[in-house]
């Protein structure tokens, strides 16, 4: 065991900040669950990628600069604790990237990895179906092969940022007569392709956060599958409990909402005090937010030394969306009468967004339900129902 | 940065745990509890040739020479095993002090710090310590030595200079005294700035110990509660197999891998003489305690009727988990220090403060 950064690992977080210090945008960038915000989010990673810190852990020759993860966690903080914009294209750069990264061709690599790291490409991710949530299994969204391509028929929902994505993976029925998870491949779509029709689904923000897509004989070439025809479960799951535990959701981020939140508390505290449970409400969650990072930098540590990631992840899942949750309700609480306004540029409306967020953080990436169900029957051994 | 033990580290820690399963396996544990003493010299001998009491006395000194980060594993494993013995007292915190203890001009003195150092080591001798946060000495009518403070001074002191009045624990392993004593010259080991420094440094050890077990309990309490509902059937199957059951051992599991790593940066910074390892010494105690707190409760009600009987295993390791949680600083108290710190002005928060502030 050895707390201490070394000096490269000191230098890299120096020139992270340094970088971030001189090129930060100016005005506040748009909501990127609009059109509007979401090209300025394009712009804002394109630069990130540029000056290669858009995929810091990927290799030079797909954009990235071959960091480790202790430096990914050192990017990650630096980015959080400089508040720059939040991160656009993270389904497709964490989730599919990853995969990419580890199933992928060598063809797809180059042709996917730098777009995808510059932004060009915005990815969204089509696992969801109207009657596979949960129950991910029971998808049934097919994929016929007909000579070199696919043929797609089927319908996908909640796929977060599809109205304004350029592409989508997911998990499609290869094999007819298959059921559950046997038989499904994982493919990339081009969302012009045609076929394709996107329906937005307005969120609790009223804009368009999610879409539904349908299919409809959209053909996709083979060489767009990642992994082997009918193993798609297989590598879908390989990347998404590594995602899931880890890089979806860096503590930096968490560390800074509570770094926040006892700033916000710190400035209304005379208000705040009415209720005194408030301050030690605010004092846990700052020590959560620590657990976390520690829980990562420990986990990171056992990866390098050749682990693999198991159900932490889904305790990790838990941990982080349970910690947002309370974080934000307690700003809400300090906030008081103030906390409704919706007005974008007000200081309020962090925490209201925040708020309205992390109200799905116990859904996605698979419920909270779920996630204790594997933690009882991977980990502890219990017997499935 | 490499925050993760090394492989020796774990195997050792793997050893001491292999030994403990056989020598203090539950029945052994029930029948030393019903001792006068509560203590079991054949026990402690045993341990003492696994070297757990000269794990942190000095190598010139006999010892191992290890720190706080080796006591952060095996403070679980005692708990884990529920060892009714006042090990990590001595072994831990008064080796700590004595060791701590500046040197001085009076060399007979020095000697005899010495001696009692190796005896530690040894196994031949059990040092009480006593400090304000803990209103009852454990262990002060069993122990050779006792470490006690007056004011900010450190006194050791020896059994025969001491009066003790014994008060009964819910936990049956646990021996409290309420000890009276006069300090004396003779019995002073620092004072002043450098008495108080150790004060301090026995209430962090202590709480740091304290928390080990906690999560050593914690753990044993989930291994018991799984045990008990993959073979107790209701309804024609295991109980384990029905989801609020899951669920209870799933909550139970989260707390105690969220709780490791804050347990082994707050030893590691500690024994880094870390700024901020008083922080981060009390953040353990309390995600220890909870995590403990929570195996408690919720394995008592996996267990139904069974878990509130004297019978059934689980109620020792719920009962020490009951009484550590308060020792050596309650939750409130530990929150009262996390509080200080984080609304401090002076302290840097945030991403990129985990690790190393000087
Ligand atoms: C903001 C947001 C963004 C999303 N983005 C995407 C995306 O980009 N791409 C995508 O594919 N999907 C996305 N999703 C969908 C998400 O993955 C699903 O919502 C999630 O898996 C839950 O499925 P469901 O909504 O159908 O709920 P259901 O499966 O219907 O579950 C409803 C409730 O029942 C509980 N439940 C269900 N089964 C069990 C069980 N066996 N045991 C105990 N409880 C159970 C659930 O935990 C939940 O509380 C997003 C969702 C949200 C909220």
């Amino acid at each position: 065991m050895n707390l201490t950064y070394t000096k490269q690992q000191q230098a890299f977080r120096l020139e992270v900040r340094q970088w971030l210090a001189d090129n930060l945008p100016e005005q506040k960038l748009a909501s990127y669950d609009t059109r509007e915000g979401f090209e300025q989010h394009r712009v804002w990673e394109g630069k990130l990628f540029d000056a290669r810190l858009s995929m810091v852990m990927w290799p030079e020759e797909l954009g990235g600069r071959g960091c480790d993860l202790i430096e990914w966690l050192i990017f990650e903080e630096e980015y959080y604790a400089a508040d720059a914009p939040m991160r656009v294209n993270q389904n497709g750069q964490l989730l599919l990237g990853s995969t990419l990264i580890e199933f992928g061709t060598d063809e797809q690599k180059k042709q996917f990895l730098p777009p995808m790291a510059a932004s060009q490409h915005m990815w969204a991710q089509a696992w969801s179906e109207p009657n596979a949530g949960s129950d991910m299994a029971a998808i049934t969204s097919k994929a016929i092969r007909e000579g070199d391509h696919y043929v797609i028929n089927g319908q996908k929902t909640w796929s977060t940022r599809a109205s304004f994505a350029d592409w989508c993976f997911g998990l499609f029925r290869s094999d007819p007569t298959s059921s559950r998870h046997h038989g499904l491949s994982y493919l990339m779509v081009p969302l012009d392709a045609e076929g394709v029709t996107i329906r937005p689904i307005k969120a609790l923000n009223g804009k368009d956060a999610f879409a539904e897509i349908f299919f409809d004989n959209v053909k996709v070439p083979v060489v767009n599958r990642v992994g082997d025809e009918g193993v798609g479960w297989r590598v879908a799951m390989a990347t998404a409990g590594f995602e899931r535990g880890l890089l979806l959701r860096s503590p930096a981020r968490f560390q800074q909402t509570a770094r926040k939140l006892v700033e916000l508390y710190k400035a209304n505290q005379q208000t705040a005090d009415n209720d005194p449970s408030i301050r030690n409400q605010v004092s846990e969650y700052w020590s959560a937010a620590e657990a976390y990072a520690l829980s990562a930098y420990n986990t990171v540590g056992r990866l390098n030394q050749g682990d693999k990631i198991g159900a932490e992840s889904s305790i990790n899942k838990i941990f982080w969306s349970e910690l947002d949750l309370k974080m934000h309700e307690t700003a809400m609480r300090i906030l008081g009468s103030r906390a409704e306004l919706l007005d974008n540029d007000a200081q309020e409306a962090y925490w209201l967004d925040g708020f309205l967020f992390a109200q799905a953080g116990p859904i996605y990436a698979g419920s909270n339900e779920i996630q204790r169900n594997i933690i009882a029957e991977r980990m502890l051994g219990l017997p499935r129902a | 940065m490499d925050f993760t033990f090394t492989e020796d580290e774990l195997a050792f820690r793997e050893a001491i745990s292999r030994f403990l399963m056989t020598e203090a396996a539950p029945e052994a544990l029930r029948e030393i509890w019903e001792t006068d003493t509560g203590r079991s010299p054949e026990l402690r001998n045993k341990i003492a040739e696994q070297g757990l009491t000269a794990l942190s006395i000095p190598e010139e000194d006999g010892g191992l020479g290890l720190g706080d980060v080796a006591w952060s594993l095996m403070t679980q494993e005692l708990g884990y095993y529920g060892i009714p013995d006042s090990l990590a007292d001595t072994a831990y915190l008064a080796a700590g002090v004595l060791t701590a203890r500046p040197q001085t001009d009076n060399l007979e003195r020095n000697q005899q710090i010495k001696q009692w150092l190796t005896a530690i080591g040894e196994g031949s001798i059990r040092v009480a310590v006593g400090h304000p946060v803990n209103p009852l000495v454990a262990d002060a009518a069993v122990a050779d030595l006792l470490i006690l403070l007056d004011g900010d001074d450190v006194h050791a002191v020896t059994r025969k200079d001491i009066d003790v009045v014994l008060r009964p624990s819910i936990d049956s392993s646990r021996r409290l005294a309420k000890v009276s004593w006069q300090p004396s010259r003779d019995s002073l080991l620092a004072s002043g700035e450098v008495g108080k420094a150790i004060q301090q440094q026995i209430l962090n050890r202590g709480a740091l110990s304290a928390a080990g077990q906690l999560l050593g309990l914690a753990q044993r309490m989930l291994d018991l509660s799984i045990d008990y509902v993959a073979q107790r059937k209701q309804f024609g199957r295991v109980i384990g197999s029905f989801q609020a059951v899951k669920h209870h051992l799933a909550d139970v599991a989260s707390k105690i891998e969220m709780a490791k790593p804050v347990l082994y940066r707050a030893a590691k910074e500690f024994d880094d003489e870390s700024v901020d390892s008083s922080v981060y010494i009390s953040q353990a105690k309390i995600f220890c305690a909870e995590a403990a707190h929570l195996a408690a409760k919720n394995g008592i009600q996996v267990h139904g009727a069974m878990g509130y009987t004297w019978e059934v295993d689980l109620q020792m390791f719920m009962k020490r988990t009951w009484v550590l949680e308060s020792t050596w600083g309650d939750v409130s108290f530990h929150k009262a220090r996390v509080n200080e710190f984080v609304f401090d002005a002076n302290n840097k928060i945030g991403p990129g403060q985990t690790f190393g502030r000087t």
